[in-house]
């Protein structure tokens, strides 16, 4: 059994960063963004870290990282990215603003995914983060599953276990911190990704190298999307939530956890 | 030529990121040193923070925690970014670069992880540039993470004797003897060495170790291969009690130890019946440091600029969170940063940071260029049957005219001698220029960014670590040669004409950069360039008051300051062409452009303070040096007027008795004045060079006002990526 696991991933603020929001003649976007660090979508890294760990255990099955993004973004990030696991880079040249509407960014991912030489649908693994932290809503894995006909769609997914006769037994987060426990016959599917169980895998420029022989070829041709931002937003604000980053030491893990709850039930 | 005329002010949107900093050190088409850099920079600003922030610096001893850190570097492919491909490496080509590289993000977070990923190199390093095949087979493959799952590691052992006891660093205090030559074998060596600040000795499983011999059978000295099996004594001795850099091991160690004669790195040969090592340890040590002490510099120079942002946080902050101060007030947004001279100060410690930085990757460059030609050169002066060492030094000297002519015609020449000359004689002046500048000038500069801090600077819970890397910083300044070595080396390599003649077509470069880009402050430098060479010429054949020659090798008073000044002006010389770099690629960077103006009238203004501050310096130390060997006048000098005297030439003179000032009464006394004015006949050039450079500073305080603007507008993120 192998498979072609092709991983939706845009790419993100670096998480530190002060985001604020502003008013461009292109549409709303965020203050400075092109010159902030960017970092692989959170919830779509877990994804391809997954991605990989199954292709190890699948012989045979290949991931490919799809991305649209500002090619010289995605290009900085890659320089990290490239040297955690391997896989083959599909990169689409657009904006990553999360501004842009879902609809369009999914056409132009589908369309890509249908472009990969020798793909195999019956074979076919569409991994993507379930959330985002590209303020986009979370809808363009969906989108992009139907666009190529992938009807079986599972979302918040933590684990996916294959069974001896090719079958998925997938976990898919519910409220009150319980499982979604499903059963799927097989490939094709459309795997949203929580944070999965795997840690992030160490920095190998060895792996790196390998990867950028064909990172380098597929950046130099990556095509413009033709996406942009075209629909009216009303007004644009960051949460009203402030980070409030406090640094403390020697505080045994119960006691941490006594604080988070006590500040949870003040907040409510 | 356009001339480019600032007539509005961006100010700097975002802290300088790889974008920037690939473009200025020129590695933006290198992604195996791009992924290094990644890399160590997720090692230091992971493990190795956490380890500072939980107190592993606070013991002496190797600990299984500290030891943690050698596994990480093998995993994330810093141990392996030294090695050949042929051994597991993955990097191809010279390592200048990425050994610089990976030091720098490493001691970004802190010195003694730096310290300890460049000690397993520096073992290896005179196996690697000397060792015979065998030799080098063996050792690398050992080391090799990729190769082992347990690497072997190295610890390099030169060892001054001990302190305090009057003796220089060229004296060696291991000998080494043979105990045993049977005819036909080879010969066992007996080597007895005591360490004194050994790195990587609390775990190395092998020492490269320089000896002399102690035997009338053995020629000169040499360096040898100790491995932790040999029969004798290994021992790794106590851990040095050093208070800084304490995340890499450092012990005293003994040895006593019967090896093979295998063991010289880069074998030897008998000659009638003495064993020839074909490299003295001076020939080996000289190959390795002059390249592993740029990575000791751009260690410092991480550190400066580390301190940027934990700065800018701690000064916009300060007054949160008090009842009196309210959101929207100036006291609130901007804290500390209402006070001018917090500003100004802390755009010192970024300007000499960015210097700092822009010498010492010229320096890693540069070596990454002479690599190649040096292995040509050595190629062809073998061919030619030159030799190695003074007789090969005798053969170069003989084609530097040459390379002085085709400098000074502006030319090039495809001549592997010729260019490894020119190149050399550069690489000999900014390898001990960023060991001694960055580290020397950086430790007072980190001292001030601990002061910006406040109170919260000395402490342990200051954010980026800035009290540790303060003091890192005395360490780095002394170990793989002190202060004082890189100026004795500066002192001879700064007149060498090839270097000279360069320097020269360098101050007409800068004019060229003046001329476009006036505000860079390029035309101050250039004409503190020009002092320089001129004070230097003046001092070459110059005598102080009693007739002794100033410019020669025991005058450390005349060589030493002149070294500092030329460090100056090659560190704020780089910073203006890494600059000019940018303003050349980075504008077509779509992840710059958005800011590209602020960006690039942020850096401008960082030329011109720095190069307001070199003209300072240099013009300070010219002036002392050119004038301060010749002995005051006295009023009992000839140069002073007798009033007798005045009263004669008056006839001769009309006026001349009203215009003398330093006149000596017929009883003897004199004007209420601190002495006779000096003369300064024959200094014309030197004080028109002064009064030039002086006004060449204008509109530098105008520039720190602007880049000020830009500390206070730029954007920073919400909290430090790193555990403090």
């Amino acid at each position: 059994m192998s498979y072609q696991i092709v991983v939706c991933a845009g790419i993100v603020p670096d998480p530190l960063q002060t985001l604020e929001p502003v008013s461009t003649p292109q549409g709303p976007a965020l203050k400075n963004e092109a010159m902030l660090p960017a970092v692989l979508d959170p919830w779509a890294a877990h994804a391809l870290y997954e991605a990989n760990h199954l292709a190890k255990n699948m012989p045979g099955s290949k991931v490919y990282l799809v991305s649209l993004a500002p090619k010289a973004k995605l290009q900085q990030v890659l320089m990290t990215i490239a040297q955690k696991v391997s896989f083959e880079l599909i990169a689409l040249d657009g904006p990553s603003t999360g501004f842009t509407d879902s609809h369009d960014v999914a056409a132009a991912l589908a369309a890509a995914i249908e472009a990969i030489p020798g793909l195999d649908k019956s074979r076919l693994l569409l991994f993507g983060g379930w959330e985002s932290a590209a303020r986009a809503a979370g809808a363009t894995l969906s989108m992009t599953g139907e666009r190529l006909g992938i009807r079986e769609q599972f979302q918040g997914v933590d684990s996916l276990t294959v069974g001896s006769d090719g079958s998925f037994e997938i976990r898919e987060r519910v409220e009150g911190g319980k499982h979604l426990v499903s059963q799927c016959s097989g490939a094709p599917a459309v795997l949203g990704w929580a944070t999965g169980n795997l840690p992030e895998p160490p920095n190998s420029p060895q792996v790196g190298m390998q990867n950028m022989r064909t990172v380098m070829p597929a950046l130099q041709k990556a095509k413009p999307a033709g996406v942009a931002v075209t629909q009216q937003y009303a007004s644009v604000a960051l949460p009203k939530q402030q980070r409030s980053t406090r640094i403390v030491r020697d505080v045994a893990a119960a006691e941490v956890a006594r604080e988070l709850a006590q500040w949870i039930r003040g907040a409510h | 030529m356009p001339t480019t005329v600032r007539t509005k002010t961006a100010t700097l949107k975002t802290l300088p990121g790889d974008d920037v900093r690939q473009i200025m050190w020129r590695y933006a088409d290198r992604f195996d040193l791009q992924m290094l850099a990644t890399s160590a920079r997720a090692v230091a600003r992971g493990p190795v923070a956490r380890l500072v922030a939980s107190g592993a610096r606070n013991t002496h001893e190797w600990t299984p925690e500290k030891a943690s850190l050698l596994k990480e570097y093998d995993a994330s492919g810093i141990t392996a970014a030294f090695m050949d491909s042929a051994y597991g490496g993955y990097l191809e080509g010279p390592k200048n670069m990425a050994l610089s590289l990976t030091a720098f993000e490493l001691a970004w977070v802190d010195g003694g992880a730096a310290t300890a990923s460049l000690a397993g190199c520096l073992a290896l390093a005179p196996i690697h540039e000397r060792g015979t095949e065998a030799q080098r087979e063996e050792y690398m493959k050992r080391c090799s993470p990729a190769l082992n799952p347990e690497p072997a590691r190295g610890a390099f052992c030169l060892t001054e004797p001990l302190p305090y006891v009057g003796v220089e660093t060229g004296l060696l205090s291991g000998k080494v003897k043979i105990v045993e030559w049977k005819e036909g074998e080879e010969p066992l060596l007996e080597v007895n060495k005591r360490g004194r600040f050994i790195t990587n000795m609390g775990f190395a499983n092998f020492v490269t170790a320089a000896v002399e011999s102690a035997d009338p059978r053995i020629k000169g000295s040499c360096m040898v291969i100790l491995e932790e099996t040999d029969p004798g004594i290994y021992d790794r001795g106590g851990p040095t009690k050093k208070m800084v850099h304490q995340l890499s091991s450092t012990n005293d160690p003994v040895f006593q130890l019967k090896i093979p004669a295998s063991r010289i790195i880069g074998g030897y040969q008998v000659k009638d019946g003495v064993i020839v090592p074909h490299y003295d340890h001076a020939e080996i040590i000289e190959a390795v440091f002059r390249r592993t002490r740029v990575g000791v510099g751009l260690m410092t120079a991480a550190k400066l600029l580390s301190a940027i942002e934990p700065l800018l946080r701690y000064h916009r902050d300060r007054f949160r969170g008090g009842e009196s101060t309210t959101p929207g007030t100036p006291r609130y947004d901007l804290g500390l940063q209402q006070k001018e001279d917090v500003l100004h100060r802390m755009l010192e410690v970024w300007a000499t940071g960015e210097a700092a930085a822009s010498l010492g990757f010229a320096a890693a460059r540069i070596y990454d260029e002479l690599d190649p030609i040096e292995k040509e050169k050595h190629r062809i002066l073998t061919e030619q049957g030159t030799g190695r060492g003074m007789s090969a030094m005798r053969a170069l000297r003989k084609l530097e005219p040459d390379a002085v002519k085709i400098v000074k015609e502006g030319g090039s020449s495809d001549s592997p001698l010729i260019q490894y000359l020119l190149l050399d004689s550069v690489a000999n002046v900014l390898c001990p220029a960023t060991k001694l500048w960055n580290t020397g000038h950086g430790a007072n500069e980190l001292r001030e960014a601990v002061s910006l801090m406040g109170g919260y600077g000395i402490t342990e819970d200051c954010p980026g670590f800035l009290v540790q890397k303060w003091t890192d910083a005395q360490l780095e300044a002394t170990y793989e040669g002190p202060e004082a070595v890189q100026r004795r080396q500066l002192s001879a390599t700064m007149t060498n004409e090839v270097f000279l003649a360069q320097f020269e077509t360098w101050i007409r470069d800068l004019r060229a950069i003046a001329s476009r880009i006036p505000a860079t402050g390029a035309c101050a430098l250039a004409t503190a360039m020009q002092m320089w060479l001129w004070t230097l010429r003046h001092l070459q054949h110059a005598k102080d008051a009693d007739g002794n020659k100033l410019y020669q090798s025991a005058r450390q008073g005349v060589t030493f300051p002149m070294a500092d000044a030329l460090c100056w002006l090659m560190s704020a010389r780089q910073l203006i062409l890494d600059t000019m770099e940018l303003e050349a690629k980075g504008r077509d960077n779509p992840s710059l452009s958005e800011g590209f103006d602020g960006l690039m009238e942020f850096y401008t203004d960082l030329c011109s303070i720095q190069s307001a501050r070199t003209a300072g310096e240099v013009g300070r130390i010219c002036a002392e040096l050119v004038f301060g060997y010749n002995r005051h006048t006295q009023w009992n000098d000839e140069s002073c007027f007798h009033r007798q005297e005045l009263v004669t030439l008056e006839a001769i003179i009309p006026g001349i008795e009203a215009v003398a000032s330093d006149v000596v009464e017929d009883d003897g006394s004199h004007p209420s004045k601190a002495g006779p004015c000096v003369s300064f006949t024959g200094y014309a050039e030197f004080q028109a060079l002064r009064a030039k450079m002086d006004g060449c500073v204008t509109g530098s305080q105008l520039a720190k006002d602007r880049a000020a603007e830009s500390l206070i507008a730029v954007m920073i993120p919400a909290a430090l990526d790193y555990p403090a």
